[in-house]
């Protein structure tokens, strides 16, 4: 019970993001079903912040944390950027119609 | 300040993906999340304290920015259209890889940092291993996914392999659970292992899946990675990560399910039951060697020049020719002379759903042109002639009529109804699902060989000459 206290900012977080996701994509018509998918795909890159934090705190001679974490900063940016990238290039195509 | 700018990011995403369902906004949205994300990074390598120590490394986190920020752009800017859920998969997994990673640099410094493993925080190896676990399997089904879509990689069914995928998770799980709850001495040993089969999960999970199913499945990897971020969250105490990760994780689950219903199957039949029982591919669903009869340009012009009406079936071949732009001539042309026109767009068609939409919306064609399904099935029967242009599976009737084909159950748009039927295929090769297509052979329907575009081509310059 004390557990669930001292942490229940972050159990308000994940139900109401869990119900605000689910209303957003309630009336999607299904042309944006995949740019939506691809959107999505980026946002979900945000795990890069850890990657950038696991590798700004990384000791100066721990190489391992190091090269892990420059891999895995590049692999985050990827999804960011590619992810964002290839949604833009799908939404292109609706700016002539109505 | 940072707090400021992680409330901003999580604000945007949650506007920027509301934006994004909407087809007046979308293209804007894309930009708000981006901008969110923009900022919160930047925020997060230059604001971030724990301990009062800020983020070091900055050579090496903007080296690694730099580089995948060209890498990602080049590749996402050079792919055809046609490409675009493969990339949104590969794009996908990298997510999922990094999320692994995290992890596994994390445990790392976990074990290093605990000198008496029965002190170790539990909660925290428990986040940590979450991650891992949802990641590789995110990482490796993603791959797959991308292999399948690419042709690199075809289905593959063995028997009793769902039951093994079961044993892999299960076991996968319980060495999880084990490590959370017992902290053996070994515990590198057993994080490795935990890293394979999870890597392994990711792989069989996906490989049976049919590759007409991929986007369902790629919406189910993608909410998979959302909530691997979230748990990043959870590790970081971090507010924008988790916001951003749950986010998707819900959307991209609900996605999935309006996706499977689109589609009219559920998203268990999608996972397990692609084959209908037993085998998929060429041999096997229905009589083979029947005849079919082939249609002179010159008849297919004629027919279709004296028809009041008319319906355009395109398919995936019509986006693999490039031929969306000859097939507006075509529309205006037979227009010209007084038939009318339309597009019956199976919710399927192509490799995503959209995807024709998209193909039309490029060359012009009027948005009112296009019937969904529902609405282009009640119109068959009073069509004169149906123009299928490189669609195969979804105007295929043994998804009505024969239970053990792998495509029965999906709707489809049932063109039989009309008078007459030509096909445009360039051979008589299995489509999507590698089955054959009764329609080809039955008496109304006529084949029209040939790449789409040139046959549009041809096809046009004959239907002017009338």
């Amino acid at each position: 019970m004390n557990w669930i206290s001292a942490h229940q900012e972050m159990f308000y977080v994940v139900f109401l993001m869990i119900f605000v996701g689910i209303e957003i994509i309630g009336r999607v018509p299904s042309v944006l079903h995949t740019p939506l998918m691809s959107g999505a795909n980026a946002i979900h890159g945000v795990v890069i912040i850890g990657a950038i934090i696991v590798m700004g705190q990384a000791a100066e001679d721990d190489i391992l944390s190091l090269v892990l974490g420059f891999l895995a900063v590049i692999l985050g940016t990827l999804n960011v950027v590619g992810g964002f990238v290839v949604t833009d290039r799908m939404l292109e195509m609706f700016k002539k119609k109505k | 300040m940072l707090v400021l700018i992680y409330l901003i990011g999580s604000i945007t995403f949650i506007v920027g993906l509301k934006m994004l369902s909407n087809p007046a906004s979308a293209r804007k949205g894309n930009l708000v999340a981006a901008a969110g994300m923009f900022l919160s990074i930047l925020g997060t390598i230059f604001l971030y304290e724990n301990e009062g120590q800020r983020l070091g490394n900055y050579p090496w986190i903007f080296a690694a920015l730099i580089i995948g920020t060209i890498v990602g752009t080049l590749m996402a800017k050079k792919v055809q259209m046609t490409a675009m859920p493969e990339m949104v998969s590969l794009f996908n997994g990298m997510g999922g890889a990094c999320a692994a990673l995290i992890s596994v640099i994390e445990f790392n410094h976990l074990l290093h940092t605990t000198t008496d493993l029965s002190t170790v925080d539990t909660t925290k190896l428990l986040i940590i291993l979450l991650g891992l676990i949802i990641g590789a399997v995110s990482f490796s089904g993603s791959m797959i996914a991308w292999g399948k879509l690419n042709g690199k990689i075809k289905d593959f069914a063995f028997g009793g392999q769902h039951i093994i995928n079961l044993v892999i998770l299960v076991l996968n799980l319980a060495i999880a659970a084990y490590v959370i709850l017992f902290t053996p001495e070994q515990l590198h040993m057993f994080f490795y292992v935990v890293v394979a089969l999870s890597i392994l999960y990711g792989v069989f999970f996906v490989l049976p899946i049919g590759g007409a199913d991929m986007p369902v499945v790629i919406s189910l990897l993608n909410s998979f990675t959302g909530v691997a971020a979230a748990c990043g969250g959870f590790l970081y105490d971090n507010k924008v990560m988790l916001t951003g990760g749950i986010l998707v994780g819900a959307a991209g689950t609900l996605l999935t399910i309006l996706m499977c219903n689109a589609m009219n199957r559920s998203l268990k039949n999608v996972l397990i039951g692609s084959f209908g029982g037993g085998n998929t591919a060429a041999a096997g669903s229905g009589p083979s060697g029947g005849t079919y009869k082939e249609v002179t340009l010159s008849d297919a012009a004629v027919v279709m020049s004296y028809a009041s009406k008319v319906m355009i079936v395109p398919g995936y071949g019509l986006a693999v020719a490039q031929a969306q732009h000859v097939c507006h001539e075509l529309e205006k042309a037979l227009e010209s002379k007084g038939v009318e026109v339309k597009y019956a767009i199976h919710p399927v068609a192509g490799r995503m759903p959209g995807h024709m939409n998209v193909l039309l919306a490029e060359a012009d064609v009027s948005y009112d042109k296009l019937l969904e399904m529902e609405d282009a099935n009640e119109e068959f029967k009073n069509t004169d002639v149906v123009l299928i242009l490189g669609a195969n599976d979804v105007v295929n009737p043994a998804a009505k009529s024969d239970p053990s084909s792998p495509i029965y159950g999906m709707p489809i748009l049932e063109v039989e109804e009309a008078k007459h039927v030509i096909v445009n295929k360039r051979s008589m090769k299995p489509g999507y699902a590698g089955i054959e297509n009764q329609l080809f052979f039955q008496p109304k329907t006529s084949m029209l060989f040939g790449d789409a575009k040139k046959a549009l081509q041809d096809l046009l310059a004959e239907i002017r000459s009338i």
